[in-house]
């Protein structure tokens, strides 16, 4: 990260806690409350909410397998211009092929009942959607969405 | 998440209410499950009224359903959706495997209607 990066950074929090399913709400309410000071509006609150909770319950089911002793984490810093840049981040089994897993409806536990949509949900709902993979070493997810302007009085 | 299940001869309407994420979902799926195979429901309604917030894994449930009810050529009917949940399953192509209705009354009355259409002469027998 430059300098340039650090400047234009005015918040930032870090999460870590455990691969558990119940985390994936707790993990959502967490950023949430983290971005309220920007008064999102909403529907943007709902957005961030589904791709936070779309890549943390991807960290729990696929990178640990459910380990429920690995840890997952969340960060979330608040840039300038109302830039919200969300990364979370797991030390699983990574992603032999990220171009494949991010097509709509592709998922490697059909028989689990997932519909492979959890991507397209992320990059529909953000901006921008990054996804960093190393098979054996683990995953980072960058999600970034632009706030609308908010009504200043 | 809480789940409510109302009968009305061979349809089941499914209340939701609250997060349905990755979490609550295994649980709701079973309890769906248990309850179809108990009542030896046909037509399932959704009933998405009260859910505040749903992801990709409400898909994974609505689908997984509806191969459920379709074997047995159940209809799968969804109901309530607030225009963000509808983004979401629109996304996934839901509605394409179930219908989209304004409320549970619709709904009722549209699996009703196609039972008269169907059953019209095995009840003129009876
Ligand atoms: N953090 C991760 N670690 C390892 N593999 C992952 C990770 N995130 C996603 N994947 C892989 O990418 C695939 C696609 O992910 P996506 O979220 O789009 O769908 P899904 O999780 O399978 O289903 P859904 O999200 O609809 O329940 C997954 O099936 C999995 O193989
Ligand atoms: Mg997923």
């Amino acid at each position: 990260m430059n300098n340039n990066d650090k400047d234009n950074i005015q918040n930032k929090m870090k999460l870590q806690f455990s691969n558990r399913s119940e985390n994936e709400s707790f993990a959502r309410v967490a950023v949430a409350a983290f971005i309220a000071p920007l008064d999102p509006t909403v529907e943007e609150l709902t957005e961030i909410k589904t791709a936070v909770s779309e890549a943390v319950s991807n960290a729990i089911i696929h990178a640990y397998g459910e380990n429920e002793n690995e840890m997952v984490t969340v960060e979330c810093l608040i840039e300038k211009d109302r830039r919200v840049v969300i990364i979370v981040t797991d030390n699983g089994i990574g992603i032999e092929d990220v171009e494949l897993a991010r097509e709509p409806l592709y998922t490697s536990k059909p028989d689990e009942e997932r519909s492979g949509m959890g991507f397209t949900v992320m990059e529909s709902f953000m901006d921008k959607l990054e996804v960093e993979s190393t098979p054996g070493v683990g995953t980072r997810v960058i999600m970034i969405k632009k706030l609308d302007l908010a009504y200043e009085f | 998440m809480q789940i409510e299940f109302e009968m009305t001869d061979d349809i089941m309407i499914v209340n939701l209410d609250g997060e349905l994420d990755h979490h609550y979902s295994s649980v709701i799926r079973e309890e769906i499950d248990k309850t179809i195979d108990t009542f030896h429901t046909k037509h399932l309604i959704f009933n998405f009224e009260k859910v505040s917030f749903m992801d990709s894994s409400g898909i994974g449930v609505i689908m997984g359903r509806y191969n459920k009810i379709s074997q047995l050529g159940g209809k799968l009917l969804i109901t309530g959706c607030s225009e963000y949940i509808d983004r979401i399953l629109e996304m996934a192509g839901i509605y394409t495997i179930a219908t989209r209705m304004k409320n549970v009354a619709d709904s009722i009355a549209l699996i009703e209607g196609d039972n008269i259409e169907k059953g019209a002469k095995s009840e003129n027998e009876q």
